[in-house]
Order: structure tokens, then sequence, then C-alpha cells
């Protein structure tokens, strides 16, 4: 395992019950405490929901939405920039894709300031995941760098 | 039909003399061959001659299901082991099973009283009759054996489960008459129809069914898809197995065969016995059991007494389906289940925080369970195949520990209402009165 730790994000995942109002309290609690969301996306089912969150300091919200009584596991994603134009996250996956790696989920945000995209990735074995890119030349973005986009 | 019109249509006078003739002859057999009721009636300052009417029985006091449960395996018998000719017992899921045990004259009390209420099935001998209750040490199957048998009718000793041969036997033997839990003939009428069978083609008149609760709407529902008159059969291994009551043809309340079971409500809290007509626990108590004599048995059944001759004929008191427990446990699709059995299959779960609550619901005339359970940072992960891999397992746990599928819903932490004291675990949906 060669994944170099620097290379990983932390990503903070909020457990929800399928239930009006459960997004818009966690999201307030967040507010509250002044975190700012750099991207965000809900996997949902017919009963729950999961909430996955990049934000500054995942510590500091986990602790605040533990305190509040929710279900909150922090764990690592990959990010990657590629370019906002036809074909970028086609490059980015078609390396997985050689590397028979299997990708559990991944959402996108696009950076305002550039031409370019944030693709968060979670694959199922993170390491091999950035042993892939690497291999593949694709740049991974570090945490200091997510966060100050 | 009626199959002992002399015992089953007898004067309210009549009754009431040989019921304390036999309430006499019961306590004094208990309190002579029964350490348990000696010491009971003892400590009570009672002696058999208390007896002197009716009413007295009230002073005698409660036998529970713990009691029953602290004389396994059979401490409760009145006569020697070498009279006893047939034992069953409970399913003892909450811990020891209860015993009960058989004279050969039990058996033919017992034979009777079924024979009763298949009668009022109408079968006769030339019935033939798809006994789909378990048999075995549940009393179900021998129970409706007994009975079948003394009427006269062809018993197909089929037990319960493999659906496809419940139905091919329905075709192929040309069952008239069929008895299981409602549930299952629901079930059955389900798998019928999806085999494209017509209920016309098929010979079934009469269900009797039991074991678990059910409903009005039910019976309905049973009686257009199968083509039956569906009747109510109730009673308990502690007090013979099913035939402590049935329903006759007018469908309006189960008659107690209380000649040889002598029916009261109590208030479940305070123990009063209450006046006739109002809700509340049925106690019974065995006037002619030899093997094992019951007194005042709390049986956790809610229902009421109506006494009266009834349009049909028969004197026999009718008591009101049951419509509910009296505490937490649950009758789901005929298996008794009770909170602490979950409880004990999530503690056997890593991490496990064992906040739950337990919904029964019945959206499609089956009993459905459905878990509810807080999630906690052990269980929970940021992959929905995760968290529905847990899901599965905790269902599994619950399976494996009570037998049935349950629907696990995970919720958040501190969703789950909290009480003092003890915890509400059980919410009841289904809709039985």
């Amino acid at each position: 395992m060669s994944g170099d730790e620097k290379m990983k994000l932390k990503q903070i995942s909020v457990f929800l019950e399928n239930r009006k109002g459960r997004l818009w309290k966690a999201i307030n609690i967040l507010s509250g405490a002044g975190v700012n969301i750099r991207a965000l996306s809900i996997a949902d089912t017919s009963e729950f929901g999961i909430l996955r969150m990049i934000v500054p300091d995942p510590d500091v919200a986990q602790k605040i939405l533990e305190e509040n009584n929710f279900v909150v596991k922090v764990n690592e994603v990959i990010a990657v920039e590629v370019l906002d134009e036809p074909g970028g996250l086609d490059d980015l996956l078609s390396v997985f894709n050689k590397a028979d790696i299997n990708v559990e989920y991944l959402y996108a945000f696009v950076e305002k300031k550039s031409d370019k995209a944030i693709v968060v990735i979670r694959t199922e074995d993170v390491d091999a995941g950035i042993n892939a890119l690497e291999e593949g030349e694709i740049t991974i973005l570090r945490a200091n760098e997510v966060n100050i986009l | 039909m009626i199959w002992n019109e002399k015992a089953e249509c007898m004067s309210a006078q009549e009754k009431e003399e040989l019921q304390l003739k036999r309430l006499q002859d019961v306590v004094k057999r208990a309190y002579e061959n029964v350490p348990y009721y000696r010491q009971r009636l003892d400590e009570a300052g009672l002696t058999p001659e208390d007896i002197q009417s009716l009413k007295d029985i009230e002073k005698l006091p409660f036998t529970t299901k713990s009691d029953l449960r602290d004389a396994y395996p059979f401490g409760m018998f009145a006569v020697s082991t070498d009279d006893i000719v047939e034992v069953h017992t409970t399913s003892g899921t909450t811990g020891k099973p209860t015993v009960s045990g058989y004279t050969p004259k039990d058996i033919e009390i017992w034979g009777e009283v079924v024979a009763r209420a298949l009668s009022m099935a109408g079968a006769t001998k030339k019935d033939i009759v798809q006994n789909c209750y378990g048999y075995g040490l549940f009393t179900g199957g021998l129970g409706v054996h007994h009975g079948g048998q003394k009427v006269g009718c062809t018993v197909i000793p089929i037990s319960a489960g493999n659906t496809q041969r419940q139905i091919e036997i329905i075709q192929d033997f040309k069952s008239t008459i069929i008895t299981c839990t409602p549930s299952y003939a629901m079930y059955i009428a389900e798998v019928l129809e999806r085999e494209g069978i017509p209920k016309e083609d098929i010979k079934l008149k009469a269900g009797v069914f039991g074991a678990e609760m059910w409903t009005e709407e039910m019976r309905n529902e049973i009686e257009r898809r199968l083509g039956v008159d569906a009747l109510n059969i109730y009673g308990l291994t502690e007090i013979i197995g099913p035939g402590v009551a049935n329903e006759c043809m007018e469908k309006n309340g189960l008659h107690i065969f209380d000649d040889h079971f002598y029916p009261e409500i109590v208030d479940p809290q305070t123990l009063e016995t209450l006046p006739e007509g109002e809700k509340g626990e049925l106690v019974l108590t065995t006037l002619t059991r030899e093997g094992m004599p019951v007194l005042r048995f709390r049986t956790r059944d809610i229902t009421a007494l109506r006494k009266g001759e009834c349009d049909c004929g028969r004197t026999h008191v009718k008591m009101d389906r049951i419509t509910g427990r009296s505490d937490d446990m649950l009758k789901i699709r005929g298996v008794i289940v009770f909170p602490s059995q979950i409880e004990r299959a999530l503690l056997k779960i890593p991490g496990m925080e064992p906040n739950y609550q337990i919904i029964a619901s019945r959206p499609e005339h089956l009993d459905e369970l459905e878990v509810q359970i807080e999630n906690s940072p052990a269980l929970f992960s940021d992959e929905v195949k995760h968290v529905e891999e847990v899901k599965k397992s905790i269902e599994k746990h619950i399976h494996d520990e009570i037998g049935l599928r349950v629907n696990v819903t995970l919720v958040e932490p501190l969703s789950l209402p909290r009480s003092e004291g003890k915890a509400v675990r059980v919410i009841d949906k289904r809709e039985l009165s």
C-alpha cells in the first residue's frame, strides 16, 4: 500500500432518516457553527439517506453534529481536478476502468474561478484508487488545495 | 349441527350446578395431589371446603404462566406419570416451556370439545378434514386430530407448511374442512389464485382458524377468497390446547365449553372480577382435567363474556374475539414473540445499542413485524451498500432468534421515545376490535 496519506481527503457522512426536515436540521447545525460546505452529495434509498460532504475541518463538523445526536462517520476519499469540458470525466474513469478498480460513488462540483471541475471519488479500495490515478498521471488534489479553491 | 346437545344446550341452572360440583371436585383434587396448589391454598388459609358457591372461586389464587414454568417439567401433574398418556408443551421461546400432561380421560375430554368445535363448522363423519396445524409438541395438530377422529371425519394429518403439497391434497383428496392459522389460510388463498385454481374447483366448505389474533375483515376476506365459512377457534396449551372455545355459524363470539372450562374476566391491573360484558383479562379454570388441573389461569388475553342462549341453540357462554394481550407478548403469524428475544438478538451484534421499538402491523392480512433500531457509529458507513448489509445482518440475527422474518429500519439516535421505567417496546397497530 503506497497510498500517500496526503493524497486522501477527509469526507464526512451523516445518517439521515427519510423524514421531513432532517436534511435541513443537519445543514442548519453546520451553518450555525460557521462550517462552509465545499462539496456535497446525498445518497438516498427508500428508507434512509447518507449526506456526504467535504468541509474544511471535518473533525469540528463531526463533533458539532454528534453533539446534536447525528450519526457521523469520517472517511477518506480522493479529489481530482478535471477539465470542465466534454470528456473530462471520461478520461478519469477510463483510468479506473483499465486498472479494474470499482468506483463506489463519486460527485463533482465546478470550480467557478477556473475552467476546472473537482471530482470527489470513493473507490472500493482508496489506496488502489490513488495508485491507479498516479499511474495514469492524473493529479490528485490535496486537502489544503481543495479547501482554498 | 350440535355435537352434544345435552352439554351444549343445558339450562343455566343445570349448568351452574354442574360447574359448582366440578369446581369443588377440581379444587379438592388439586389441593390433595399438587403440592403447588396445596401450598398456595394453605397460604391463603383456604381448604377445598371453602368453595360453597361459584362465586367462591374468587377466593382462589391465580395461576400464571411463570408458576407453570417453575413447575417444569411435571410439577403440576396431579397424577403419576404412569397415568399420563400424552404430553404437549408451549413453544418455550421465553425460557422453559410449560408442559401439559393428559390422562386417557383428558384425551377423551379434548376430543369431545374439539368435536363440538368441528361440529360447529358443520363437520360430520362424511367430512375430510385437512389439518394444517403443526403436529408435535404443539397442541394444535393433535388436538384437532383427536376431535376430528371423534366426530368420525377423515383426518388428513398433513401438518403445517409445504403449501404446494397442501394445495395438491386439497384438490386430490377433496378436503371439505381446513384447519390452520387464519394467516396461513390467506396464504393458501393467494397461492390458489396465483395458480389460477378457482374456488369453485375445490371442495372446502368451512375452516376452523386459530392460534393467532384475527379480525372480522380477515374473516370476510378468507370467506370470499376460499368460499368457506371461517370460524374462530380458541385454546391454550396450559388449559388443554385448541377447543377451549369456538364460534358457531352465528359468527358473533366464541362459545366457551364452560362445562369443562370455567371462565372469568378480571381487571388485569387490580385483578378484581369484572361483571358480565366488561372487557378484561380472561381467566380459566379447568373443571374436569385429571392430569393437570389448573385453577384460575391468567391467559393475558383480553375479551368480554356474554351469557344467554345463542340463536344456534347453545347455552355455552360466549366470549368476544380476542382483541389484545395484557402484556407485551405478541403473536405474529401464530408465533409468540417477546421483546426480550429481539433484544437478545440485537445484543449479539457488536457495537449495537439496544434502543429499539417493535411495530406489529397487518397491511395485507398477514402480520408484519418491523423493528426500528437507532443507528450508531458502529453500524454506519458512507456506503449505502454497507448500511444495507448491516440492516440485513440484523434481520438475520432476529430471524435466527424468533424464527420470523422482520423488517429492520434504522432510525436516528434518540428518535425513539424514551420513557421512565419500562420502555415502550411494542406498538401493536393491528386493528382487532
